[in-house]
């Protein structure tokens, strides 16, 4: 058994039944520590990754469902060495605590700014409402959102 | 080790560089006997003697510090780092922080109570400023010049004429190997660098860009994925389950049970996760009915159960006799702390030998405790420190561990990852404990409080590893050899534990304070951030209102009136005028504002918080739009770090209060998800604004605790304004506020 995925650009073959969850496959099998496990039932965002762009939650999405797109996970939008405006907008805004949700936090901001560049405090807000943060970080996460925006597209 | 990348470098290059330097650094906490007690030093050199145990100055330009304290989210990893930066006065980039491991640091316990900075922050910084002498010493004698007439520059120490010798060169593998003395005085604060700046955190760029910055990144040759199969409800036994079916599954490694704890080991996650759900489905199980009366019963239940009571405080001072005396019960239920992460370790055996890498809190009781409950020297067990989700007290982090250590057992040298799924973090991780505070006190004929008492019934707050008789780890009553939890006992004061902060700061002539510890726990609770304190501040400062509201004065100017030390009126006074409080301005019957103050464990950071709500009389809804703080934790060591706490402890205690309780029926927990135990949302949270007041002549404590007891006050006294009713038990849902309005 093995499927075909294209996540952050490239095409990979895993040896996984088709049905297994898209989290673990990117975690496991391609190593990519981002997306992270929170509840396996869609309901902390702790595993958000895009697939063509628009977030998901890769814990209940089985990867036979994504295999015809374009997977994108945190490694994909920079790295420590070349970060993304966002990932510097939330180690500017020192935007964590613990962490653990954070990753889940940016790509479901970065699915926001893709189709909205600017948006407002209100729909920042309203965009990561399903993304559950336990330390209270959530307003720098929103000030490190706005100040992305402005540094994307001044 | 593919995972932990940096990690396996960084220890990589720390073994070839003791390899070379020959360094057997000491951890024993002495190094030899005392004829008499030791000298006391400051902080955690107290029981961790030796320099070399919290530092090494490497012979290729870096600096290793080395910190039994661990990264739970909170920065302490770096602002330790600013400590010995400045102590030392070598640039942060030189300085390699080693943080919790049972094979490399010191011993300080658990990281807990906000005490980190206070302890070993003071332990660095005595040691840092010793071992800055220690190199001084060393280049005068080499360069031929006076100690007092050496500079230090990045490493350098440069003398008069231009005569120079660097750390680097002049450091060797006997300098630091002796005890502390603690007799060099550390840098006055003019001298800080690094001290009171907000240095960026050290963890947060592997955190935003997916480098392996936890416990569940780690990935070792070999590994499998483990999962547990708990047992439906708390006492439960295995009766029977069918191992034969789940170990022909694609992929089953191991099944390991022993008595009622079942576990299984796979090659693939996902797999594991299958298995342990078949093996859910075949488990038969005895369940028995031993969890308390929920909802409002099980506090007219705590204050019937047997208690141990303990006057906390006792005073009888003269004062003139009350005139009008006031009464209320305040009550908190069971509340989860809920991370966003499941628990995690890994676990590998070699040659009868364990290491564990655990997101605990503590390296050493954690290994303590693994020894115990696996019957084995604790000389055998590693721990290393490897970073989780959340924390905020005692939860999963060390169960987890020994979970992950009774599955890898069962497939040989092999490593195991074991994760805890979203309803074993839920139901089985210990609570912080249900309480129930009655609180009567006396105004004199001027509106002073002469007479205040304070009467409360609680579980311990903490049953964390190695501060038992027992062995508390989740899985050791579960073995066919079960081992028992251990008793219950309070933290004693001045911390305390369940009368944490039930003593009042304000001056009260006449004061009786009584805890009933309740020793029987039916349901399991431990350490949840700031222990008693949550519902004792809740409940003091709630009162404190009540009793302004009866003497007719505004609740800032009535708090001033009875407190003597000027740093709490200092906070307050702050927070009133940050947020421009209005003298017994009313509410409007839908918005209000309330304030409300402790100082944490009336001993570390004093905060004042000055909360708004705004109640939608109709639902019963509370928003909390805004809450302003002030802050006082003494010497600030990272201000954005200390604003970062307050305001992260001021969401979390605005949810705990809005939102959360812990159900069961009479067997069972029944909260398994976020369904059952919602948090607030990015959209219902408070705009926070921290006010720093920076005491540079103080001792620096910690805060990631001090917030969340003034928030809850502060939040029921604005409900109260706003609306003229007051909420006394937690928390304040929908249906409760609805309820008091008629």
């Amino acid at each position: 058994m093995a499927v075909t995925l294209t996540v952050n650009g490239r095409r990979r073959t895993i040896p996984a039944a088709p049905e297994t969850p898209l989290l673990y496959i990117l975690r496991n099998d391609l190593e990519l520590n981002a997306a992270k496990f929170g509840c396996g039932m869609a309901q902390c965002g702790a595993c958000t990754v895009l697939v063509d762009g628009k977030p998901v939650r890769s814990c209940v999405t089985p990867a036979l469902a994504v295999v015809d797109t374009k997977v994108t996970t945190l490694e994909g939008l920079g790295s420590a060495g070349k970060l993304h405006p966002l990932q510097k907008a939330f180690i500017d805004e020192q935007a964590a605590q613990c962490g653990y949700c954070i990753a889940g936090m940016l790509m479901s901001a970065k699915a926001l700014l893709d189709e909205t560049p600017h948006p407002s405090e209100a729909k920042i807000r309203q965009a990561l409402a399903g993304n559950l943060c336990r330390c209270g970080t959530h307003n720098r996460i929103v000030r490190a959102i706005q100040r992305a925006a402005k540094e994307m597209s001044p | 080790m593919s995972a932990g990348k940096s990690q396996g470098i960084t220890r990589r290059r720390f073994l070839e560089q003791a390899a070379a330097l020959t360094v057997g650094f000491t951890l024993a906490p002495l190094a030899r006997g005392f004829a008499q007690a030791p000298s006391p030093l400051p902080g955690s050199l107290q029981k961790n003697r030796m320099l070399d145990g919290w530092l090494r100055i490497n012979t290729d330009g870096t600096v290793t510090a080395f910190t039994g304290k661990v990264e739970i989210g909170q920065g302490i990893v770096t602002a330790l780092a600013q400590i010995v930066g400045d102590e030392l006065e070598v640039d942060l980039a030189r300085i390699e922080m080693v943080s919790g491991d049972t094979s490399r640091t010191p011993d300080e316990g658990v990281t807990s109570g906000s005490r980190s900075i206070e302890e070993s922050g003071s332990a660095l910084r005595f040691a840092c400023a010793e071992a800055r002498g220690i190199l001084l010493e060393t280049a005068a004698a080499k360069l031929g010049a006076q100690v007092s007439s050496l500079r230090v520059e990045d490493g350098v120490v440069l003398a008069p004429g231009g005569a120079r010798a660097t750390y680097w060169e002049l450091t060797t593998e006997a300098m630091l190997k002796r005890e502390a003395t603690a007799k060099t005085k550390p840098k006055p604060v003019s001298e800080h660098r690094f001290i009171g700046k907000s240095v960026p955190r050290r963890d947060i760029p592997a955190k935003v860009t997916g480098g392996a910055a936890y416990v569940h990144d780690m990935r070792l040759p070999g590994m499998l994925f483990g999962r547990v199969v708990r047992p439906p409800s708390p006492r439960a036994r295995l009766v029977s389950v069918d191992e034969r079916a789940a170990k022909s599954m694609p992929g089953v490694v191991a099944i390991a049970r022993d008595g009622s704890f079942l576990a299984v080991a796979a090659e693939r996650e996902e797999q594991a996760i299958a298995a342990a759900g078949a093996l859910r489905k075949s488990a038969k199980w005895q369940q028995v009915a031993t969890l308390p009366p929920a909802g409002r019963k099980l506090f007219d239940h705590l204050r019937r159960q047997p208690a141990q009571d303990s006057t906390v405080s006792e005073k009888n001072d003269a004062a003139a006799p009350a005139v009008k005396t006031l009464e209320a019960t305040f009550t908190r239920p069971f509340q989860a702390h809920a991370a966003i992460g499941p628990s995690c370790a890994v676990a590998q055996w070699q040659d009868g030998k364990l290491h564990v890498w655990s997101h605990t809190q503590g390296v050493f009781p954690l290994r303590g405790e693994l020894a115990k409950a696996l019957k084995m020297p604790a000389a055998d067990v590693t721990v290393t420190h490897r970073e989780g989700s959340g924390c905020y007290g005692h939860n999963g982090a060390d169960d987890v561990a020994l979970d992950a250590a009774l599955c890898a057992r069962a497939t040989g040298s092999r490593p195991v990852k074991l994760q805890w799924m979203r309803d074993d973090e839920f139901r089985w991780e210990p609570y912080g404990s249900a309480m129930l505070i009655n609180l009567r006190a006396g105004l004199d004929a001027q509106g002073n409080v002469v007479e205040f008492r304070n009467e409360l019934w609680s579980h311990t707050h903490s049953t964390r590893p190695g501060e038992s008789d027992g062995t508390n780890l989740l899985a050791a009553w579960y073995l066919k050899d079960a081992q028992r939890p251990g008793s219950a006992r309070n933290i004693p004061q001045p911390a305390g534990g369940g009368d944490r902060n039930a003593i009042p700061l304000y001056v009260f002539p006449r004061q009786r304070v009584i805890n009933h510890l309740l020793p029987e726990m039916p349901v399991r609770v431990s350490a949840l951030r700031t222990l008693g304190a949550y519902a004792n501040v809740f409940a003091i400062e709630s009162f404190m209102d009540e009793l302004a509201a009866a003497a007719g004065v505004d609740p800032v100017e009535f708090r001033l009136r009875h407190l003597s030390d000027p740093r709490a009126k200092a906070v307050i006074e702050a927070v009133a005028a940050k947020a421009g409080w209005r003298p017994r301005q009313p509410g409007d019957g839908r918005r209000g504002r309330g304030i409300a103050f402790a100082k944490y464990k009336n001993l570390a950071a004093y905060v004042a918080v000055i909360a708004e709500v705004e109640v939608d009389r109709a639902t019963g809804a509370i928003h909390v739009p805004r809450a302003f703080a002030a802050a006082d934790a003494g010497l600030i060591i990272n201000p954005d770090g200390l604003i970062n706490q307050i305001e992260g402890g001021i969401i979390q205690s605005t949810s705990w209060t809005l939102r959360e309780a812990i159900s069961y029926d009479t067997t069972r927990v029944l909260t398994r998800s976020w369904a059952d135990y919602p948090i607030l949302r990015m959209t219902e949270v408070p705009s926070v604004d921290v006010s720093l007041i920076n005491r540079p002549e103080e001792r620096p404590v910690g805060a990631g605790e001090s917030s969340q007891g003034p928030t809850v006050a502060a939040i029921a006294n604005a409900v109260a304004n706003a609306t003229g009713r007051r909420l006394r038990d937690l928390p304040f849902t929908a249906e409760r506020v609805k309820a008091a309005q008629t």
